[in-house]
């Protein structure tokens, strides 16, 4: 059944079941393979993509309910990873093995969009992706950075406190 | 492990690059001393690839599998390093696996710092000799005034520079030097090793970039799922194979008889292969199987503890250790303490679930796998499907987590196989609950302890009857305690495991550390001057992988000062332990600032890291990221992590029974190295080991409640 979708700004129609996960469709039919596969049931988040702006688990979310809606995914954040999350990821030296920090990566934009500099506690109870590496530490780091970078005056990732503990 | 004396009959190979550059290829062929030579009889014939193009363009290539410790920045580190290349100034390539050409590739054992930093050192290091006699010749200087950075030799005199790419042509032409002879650079002066470098892959991961096992495409590809018997060894009887192949998608159905021994080797299954890994999926689901489940269906986790009991109350089936007499000193000691320790099986849990992509066309197999083993995968599909190894090309990708599951290949023989079957390439991917179903366990363990202290609060005698994990002769408390005696007792049973995270150290060292604690309970003393106490070093030339004690005393002081142990005040509730362990021949001692709620819940509030791995940090950023991921792995285990057993089946399938540690239960790792005069080792595993035991002796000082079993769950309620 041909399902129309808006995916990183443009407009695409797949032939998929209706009850297809959008991760298997962004995956295997549309070859975006930044969204990423780790438990199926929602539970660890390594498939997060935005919904109209908004975190979502794509490997339990069927293709039908998003028909028409405007999905953002890792590969549509920003051209050529400019986006102050990506360049925090990157310059706080996050990842250990990778897998879970596109998922890591999208929570964390979608929470300073409306977080502009969040606090400890708001980085706690938006950041529910589970890293099996615990990069927790540099997580945390890297979310204050990013408000830092995204020009968030006296953020606790100023620059004159990048780097510290 | 030999590192150090690989250097007899070492020759390099320059092989001119189309346009003048220059490749350098270093090949240690294997004499017949080196034949007899490394303690393990492992050859070691490694090999590394310098590329300098005519353009300035250096390409550096990283031998081993990348797990996310870190190896693909720290190994080709080394060789900018004694290179004189800018970080900036080089592309990093992953190697093909193919041990005639880069000698051993395997991440495991915390081996590749180890075994690859000095070789790596005088790779770089010769080549950068022949750039400046290629530049001394160019400009008919001595070599003496003559300077190296940045990729290019100066000649400050006459204020000349020639970059590595201009004397490329004129270096391919000269003689190779010897790899034992050549110059290294004094530590003191190194510009890249030591600094915090981002990884490799940071912004192709941060930008989702198809790097991973999972991400593979070959065109034509296939999907497959593979369904095995819930009771590990379990065969097929009969499977609704018509009523699949009519389901969409479907393109193939079959079993898989198996091949090899019951738990290593390619299991028995039902393979189904589809379009798409969907309907592949969704078919499976439809799938009903008779199983003939085999012995194995009779074991469960309480049954094990029940024999594991029983076999305490009996003599050891043998003595591992025995020094002096530990019978005659619990008699006459001050105060004797027994306890009963138990830690479970648990599973790897890599966030990428196993997979593999195979292509077998005209009797020849292609394959791309995230496998910490290429090598020994290579050699499982070999004698499983009768490929001459030769025929066998193994692509490396990146690796989403491997922590020692991916030490086993029995995806990639599946992959294989399956390929064969339908002829077509295939990605195999099993789903999480596959993973954490058939996976290669950490060895569950029971420890029955008796120890004694005398009236002086000194440690005189120490027995612990070990049954089903095995614990090395050597360690510690052996030769610090004058009667010592260290017995097993073998349980066998049909679960397969497999080494996870600093294997055996990670469940021995929660058993040792927390009862050293319990003897310094009975002291009356402070646990980490107890400790420090018992590190009287013993007199005899120890082998460098052997425990030294200095080693450990200098990081158990280090932690101390920097936890500020001894000199918090810390609320009711709340309290802070310590441990120490040395594995993969690393030093440890880490301190746990943690609390528990009035309903039983745990809260860590800090730990402190303090490690000693030799002379040198390659990769500052990569290290403390280890040591950080290390505790929270540790924590995460110990908290609530148990893969229990239900008639020869595991019982948990998802990250909802099988919690991993989040964001919110996280805390800051603090962590300090301390530099000693030791051949530098790896960071993978040593850390994670001590963070278990100071978490359960800090919940003991909080609450005066002894963990003894893990993981902690619910036992605080």
């Amino acid at each position: 059944m041909p399902i129309s979708l808006t995916i990183n700004g443009k407009s695409t129609t797949v032939d998929a079941p209706p009850e297809m996960p959008l991760l298997w469709v962004l995956r295997d039919i549309l070859d975006l393979k930044g969204t990423k596969f780790g438990c199926g049931i929602a539970q660890c988040g390594a498939c997060t993509v935005h919904l109209g702006g908004v975190p979502v688990r794509a490997c339990v979310l069927p293709i039908s309910a998003v028909a028409g809606q405007k999905i953002t995914t890792i590969e549509g954040l920003s051209k050529d990873g400019a986006h102050p999350v990506q360049r925090a990821w990157d310059e706080i030296d996050v990842p250990q093995c990778g897998y879970c920090q596109a998922g890591q990566i999208m929570v964390a934009a979608a929470l300073l969009k409306t977080t502009k500099n969040p606090t400890d506690a708001d980085i706690d109870s938006a950041m529910q992706n589970i890293c099996r590496c615990g990069t927790y530490n540099r997580i945390r780091q890297a979310v204050h950075r990013a408000a830092a970078l995204s020009g968030v005056p006296g953020s606790k990732g100023a620059d004159d406190q990048a780097g510290e503990e | 492990m030999s590192s150090l004396n690989v250097h007899r009959r070492s020759f390099l190979q320059v092989v001119a690059l189309a346009g003048g550059g220059l490749m350098l290829g270093s090949y240690f062929a294997p004499s017949d001393a080196d034949a007899a030579g490394p303690a393990e009889g492992d050859p070691f014939v490694p090999n590394a690839f310098i590329k300098i193009h005519p353009d300035g363009k250096i390409t550096i290539i990283a031998k081993n599998p990348e797990e996310g410790q870190g190896v693909k920045q720290s190994l080709p580190m080394i060789i900018c390093e004694e290179l004189d290349v800018d970080w900036s100034q080089v592309t990093i390539e992953q190697a093909l696996s193919d041990e005639s050409k880069y000698g051993r590739q395997f991440a495991g054992g915390s081996l590749s710092t180890p075994m690859n930093y000095d070789n790596h050192r005088r790779l770089g290091a010769a080549v950068r000799a022949m750039l400046v006699a290629a530049a001394a010749r160019t400009w008919n200087v001595p070599e003496s005034e003559l300077t190296t950075s940045k990729a290019a030799v100066s000649h400050n005199p006459t204020g000349r520079r020639l970059s590595y790419g201009k004397l490329a042509a004129t270096a391919a032409t000269l003689p190779v030097p010897d790899l034992a002879k050549v110059t290294l650079k004094d530590p003191k002066t190194f510009r890249l090793l030591g600094k915090r470098i981002p990884g490799v892959d940071n912004k192709a991961i941060a930008t989702g970039k198809p790097i991973f096992g999972i991400d593979v495409t070959v065109p034509g590809m296939l999907h497959a799922v593979f369904e095995k018997c819930p009771v590990f060894a379990g065969k097929v009887g009969s499977a609704n194979l018509a009523t699949i192949k009519k389901l969409p998608g479907v393109k193939h159905a079959f079993v898989v008889d198996g091949v090899g021994t019951a738990l290593d080797g390619l299991m028995p299954g039902v393979a189904i292969v589809a379009d798409s890994w969907y309907n592949a999926k969704m078919a499976r689901a439809q799938l009903q199987v008779k199983w003939d489940e085999g012995a194995t269906a009779q074991q469960s986790s309480e049954w094990f503890a029940q024999r594991a009991a029983e076999l305490s109350r009996k003599p050891a089936d043998r003595s591992v250790r025995k020094d002096g007499d530990v019978d005659a000193a619990f008699a006459g000691a001050a105060k004797v303490v027994e306890a009963a320790y138990f830690y479970p099986f648990i599973s790897h849990a890599t966030l990428e679930p196993q997979n593999c992509t195979a292509h077998f066309k005209d009797g020849k197999l292609e394959i791309w796998a995230p496998t910490q083993m290429p090598q020994p995968g290579r050699d499982l599909v070999s004698r499983t499907m009768g490929i001459a190894g030769s025929d066998i090309t193994i692509h490396l990708t990146r690796i989403g987590g491997g922590f020692g599951r991916r030490l086993k290949n029995d995806y990639m023989v599946e992959a294989a196989w399956i390929s064969r079957v339908v002829n077509a390439p295939v990605k195999l991917l099993w789903t999480r609950e596959d993973d954490m179903r058939h996976g290669h366990y950490r060895q569950a363990g029971y420890h029955y302890l008796k120890g004694a202290v005398d009236a002086n609060g000194k440690l005189v005698g120490w027995r612990n009857h070990v049954i089903l994990e095995g614990v090395r002769a050597g360690e510690w408390p052996a030769r610090y305690v004058p009667n010592y005696s260290l017995e097993l007792s073998s349980l066998p049973h049909g679960i397969p495991t497999g080494a996870l995270r600093a294997p055996g150290s990670n469940g021995i060292a929660f058993v040792i550390q927390s009862f050293v604690d319990e003897l310094a309970t009975a002291a009356g003393m402070d646990p980490l001057q107890f400790r420090l106490d018992l590190m009287t070093p013993v007199v005899v030339a120890l082998p460098a992988d052997t425990f030294n004690a200095e080693r450990m005393r200098g990081v158990l002081e280090l932690v101390r000062d920097k936890s500020g142990w001894g000199k918090r005040t810390l609320p009711k509730g709340r309290g802070m332990g310590v441990a120490f362990h040395f594995s993969h021949q690393g030093y440890f001692a880490e301190v746990v600032d943690a609390s528990v709620s009035a309903k039983g819940e745990v809260t860590v509030h800090k730990v402190w890291v303090a490690g000693d791995v030799g002379s040198q940090i390659t990769n500052l950023s990569g290290a403390e990221n280890q040591c950080q991921g290390a505790c929270i792995d540790g924590v995460s285990a110990a908290l609530g992590q148990e893969i229990t057993i239900d008639n020869g089946r595991v019982v948990q399938g998802n990250f909802d029974a099988y919690p991993l540690l989040r964001m919110q239960r996280s805390f800051p790792v603090e962590v300090h190295f301390r530099a000693t005069e030791n051949s530098p080792t790896g960071l993978g595993e040593p850390a994670l080991p001590p963070v278990i035991p100071a978490l359960c002796n800090a919940i003991f000082a909080a609450t005066g409640k002894r963990i003894r079993s893990l993981p902690i769950g619910d036992q605080l309620a």
